[in-house]
């Protein structure tokens, strides 16, 4: 598992105190309550839709919805104003470093939500090795599978492309092989 | 609950309320002892527990946090330690402890694991040794462990199990996929699967539910109390005897001594951060194999100025790990294997060190999964597959319920320079020395794990996945959850630091009881901690009884 930040056990090196657990919580409670969408408390609204722009092709809509439709960029909001409080700098900085690489790549464009999904796609690629990149798709990845509560995984998006449900009581069989009848 | 006041010699101050100390204070209380027991973590009960894989694995909710108690990484002794970017060592931070949030592989030991020093002989680099105890004098407490806490196995389903005077007290839970898949592929080998022993309730138990499968075990708190965590089992019945108090949020840093060279009590925080002194006749620490010693150097004196019990400078040495890695395989058919419990068949044909193989060591497999959505989500996918993007998101889509893992669960040699000491910069958030982990696998354990890797591998494939694959990235091995042998039981006061009961051989009123005593290490721990936790209980009762602590 080195390719991603993660260990065997499957754990993130995020380490804050248990009261930013709950604020992200009781934050990310707020914005689900409130409609129309959650205002942001700490991207500015052009952040956001950059970033918005990345995570939807990290985790792009297809046959079925993606980071957009699940919500990811109010989850990296929250993230952003709770737990990871200390991590913005790498999106200011990484969001800057990004729209120079798009300027060189494409010199004519405005910013990267306009781009085209190729160009989306072929600007990820360049980036992709940066701790920047590293860290937006790590928040995609949590915001849309972790717990809709943080403000992803709306309406369980996530959790249903993987055929996962959160429940308190199953009954055997779980799976296709302990079904089947004793060899 | 009870209350003491903190000038109030209580009989036993038990340091830590996990897996061990859980016990101590149920089995002193209803002794007819007075009990207080400090936690560093909150009382969570049921009701706190959620399936909220951000809170509990991400952000590290039941267990240690970087950011809050730091602990440094190095290799070895001639490097400057460091935070490491991952935790290095994890353990349970609540009432309850890591029994709590564990897995609940329940295994007990071997006879020989007991004398394999004298079976095998001396390892270069290593100090294996015998323990000073055997197996004998062990089963009883076995047997009391699984009856008392509520565990779930086929008593000689497996082989080579060592004796037992009575089968588990309740039947094994379902098997799953991964199960199925491994009982056959290994019969098929010509091994021998049995069911693996759960801390898990398969059926009602003194008042207590069934397993409902829902699947959040490994770093979950049990809603429904099936898993037979302290918390669960002994704590309430301690807290009912009116002799025991439970303080959570209550970190110690410091133990006390008189003039005579005895313990006096303990110096915690409290939660609003406030000094307490807590007084008591005898002091027993049960903080897990990094804490406890920790805790030792931090009560360095006068008359004791290399910490406490560690005469000998043995204090924090000999540390072991959990030791093994994970082969991931996927499956044509749906497994389903976020459901119910994480591990449902073992083998341990290859449990037992063999001189043939040219290495000292050996270990059992499981098959597991212990992956949850965002993990498997970052973690989960074949090192050649996509990070991002469509096929990526097809691939986890399609691959989530058809996988499936092995994990080799492996001896660790003790080494003298793998230890818990106190980091010389770095201070935690309440101003006491950072623990410092020094640490380094032995080329044993570097060779044995390789060959349980091969043995996975032949496994996984005889099982029929599409595609197998090992992980051995750089941090495939951590967080250690399994910290041991810091303060080492032997009968010579040279070589180790507490006697067969567990007192210190340089503090006659204090005793150490959990991972930090264990002689040696393989695969599963908490079963024999726990039981000479019992097995200690009743020692220390019988000796207060004397008045001879």
């Amino acid at each position: 598992m080195s390719h991603v930040p993660l260990t065997r056990r499957h754990l993130l090196a995020l380490s804050p105190f248990a009261a930013a657990i709950v604020a992200a919580q009781q934050h990310a409670h707020q914005a689900a309550r409130s409609t129309p969408p959650p205002p942001l408390s700490v991207l500015l609204p052009q952040e956001a839709q950059e970033i918005e722009a990345i995570a939807a092709q990290i985790i792009p809509a297809d046959d079925t919805p993606g980071a957009r439709e699940a919500g990811v960029i109010y989850f990296i909001d929250r993230a952003l104003a709770t737990f990871d409080q200390d991590k913005r700098a790498i999106y200011t900085d990484g969001l800057k470093d990004t729209q120079a690489k798009r300027a060189a790549l494409f010199p004519s464009s405005q910013s990267i939500a306009a781009l085209q999904p190729a160009e989306q796609i072929r600007l990820l690629q360049a980036i992709e090795k940066t701790a920047f990149f590293d860290l937006v798709r790590t928040h995609t990845v949590l915001a849309f599978f972790g717990d809709p509560k943080y403000g992803g995984n709306r309406d369980q998006i996530g959790w249903k492309l993987i055929g996962f449900e959160d429940r308190f009581h199953f009954e055997p069989p779980f799976g296709y092989y302990d079904a089947e009848p004793k060899a | 609950m009870k209350q003491y006041r903190p000038d109030e010699e209580v009989d036993f101050l038990v340091i830590g309320a996990g897996a061990a100390g859980g016990i101590m204070a149920k089995e002193l209380t209803t002794a007819g002892f007075s009990v207080v027991v400090l936690e560093q973590g909150p009382y969570q009960r049921e009701k706190d527990f959620e399936h909220d894989e951000i809170k509990n694995i991400v952000l590290s909710g039941m267990t240690n946090q970087l950011g809050r108690e730091p602990h440094t990484y190095r290799a070895s002794e001639s490097e400057t330690a460091k935070v490491p970017n991952q935790k290095f060592i994890q353990y349970g931070r609540q009432v309850g402890g890591g029994s709590v949030h564990f897995t609940a592989n329940y295994w007990r030991l071997w006879e020989s694991d007991f004398h394999q020093k004298s079976k095998f002989g001396s390892v270069a680099g290593a100090a294996l040794a015998d323990w000073p105890i055997t197996y004998a004098d062990l089963e009883p407490y076995y047997t009391k462990t699984e009856e008392e806490l509520g565990v779930s196995g086929l008593a000689g389903a497996n082989p080579f199990e060592a004796w037992r005077s009575k089968p588990y007290p309740l039947p094994p839970l379902p098997v799953k996929s991964s199960g199925v898949l491994f009982e056959r592929a290994t019969r098929k080998l010509g091994l021998h699967p049995f069911p693996t022993p759960m801390a898990i309730l398969s059926q009602p138990y003194r008042g207590r539910g069934a397993c409902l499968h829902c699947g959040f075990c490994e770093y979950f708190g049990c809603e429904v109390r099936a898993k037979s965590s302290t918390l669960a089992t002994v704590i309430p019945i301690a807290e009912k005897t009116g002799r025991c108090e439970i303080r959570p949020n209550s970190y110690t840093r410091k133990i006390e001594t008189n003039p005579d060279g005895r313990v006096t009590g303990a110096v915690y925080f409290d939660a609003g951060r406030r000094e307490v002194f807590q007084r008591a006749k005898c002091v027993v620490v049960c903080a897990n194999g990094s804490e406890t010693p920790r805790l030792l150097l931090m009560s360095a004196s006068n008359r004791f100025p290399h910490g406490l019990a560690n005469s000998n400078g043995l204090v924090g040495k000999y540390l072991m790990v959990d030791a093994g890695y994970e082969v991931h395989g996927t499956f044509e058919h749906p497994l389903n294997e976020y459901k119910s419990i994480q591990a449902t068949r073992v083998i341990h044909d290859f449990y037992e060190p063999d001189p043939k193989r040219g290495f000292y060591g050996g270990g059992g497999i499981d098959a597991r999964f212990d992956f949850y959505p965002v993990s498997f989500a970052l973690a989960g996918l074949p090192p050649d597959a996509p990070q991002w993007g469509s096929e990526w998101k097809a691939m986890i889509g399609r691959n989530f319920n058809r996988t499936m893992t092995l994990l080799a669960h492996a001896t660790c040699l003790a080494r003298e320079q793998n230890s818990i000491s106190l980091d010389p910069n770095l201070k935690d958030a309440w101003g006491l020395p950072a623990m410092r982990v020094t640490f380094d696998f032995h080329p044993d354990d570097v060779s044995n794990m390789k060959f349980l890797l091969d043995r996975q591998m032949e496994i996984m494939q005889a099982a029929g996945a599409q595609k197998a694959w090992p992980d051995t990235g750089d941090n495939a091995l951590v967080p250690h959850n399994h910290l041991l042998g810091t303060c080492r039981m032997g009968n010579d006061r040279k070589t180790s630091v507490v006697d067969r009961y567990h007192r210190t051989h340089d503090v006659p009123n204090l005793f150490l009881v959990d991972g930090s005593s264990l002689v040696t290490a393989c695969c599963q721990p908490t079963c024999t901690i726990q039981t000479l936790a019992y097995r200690a209980a009743d020692h220390l009762a019988q000796q207060a009884r004397q008045n001879a602590i």
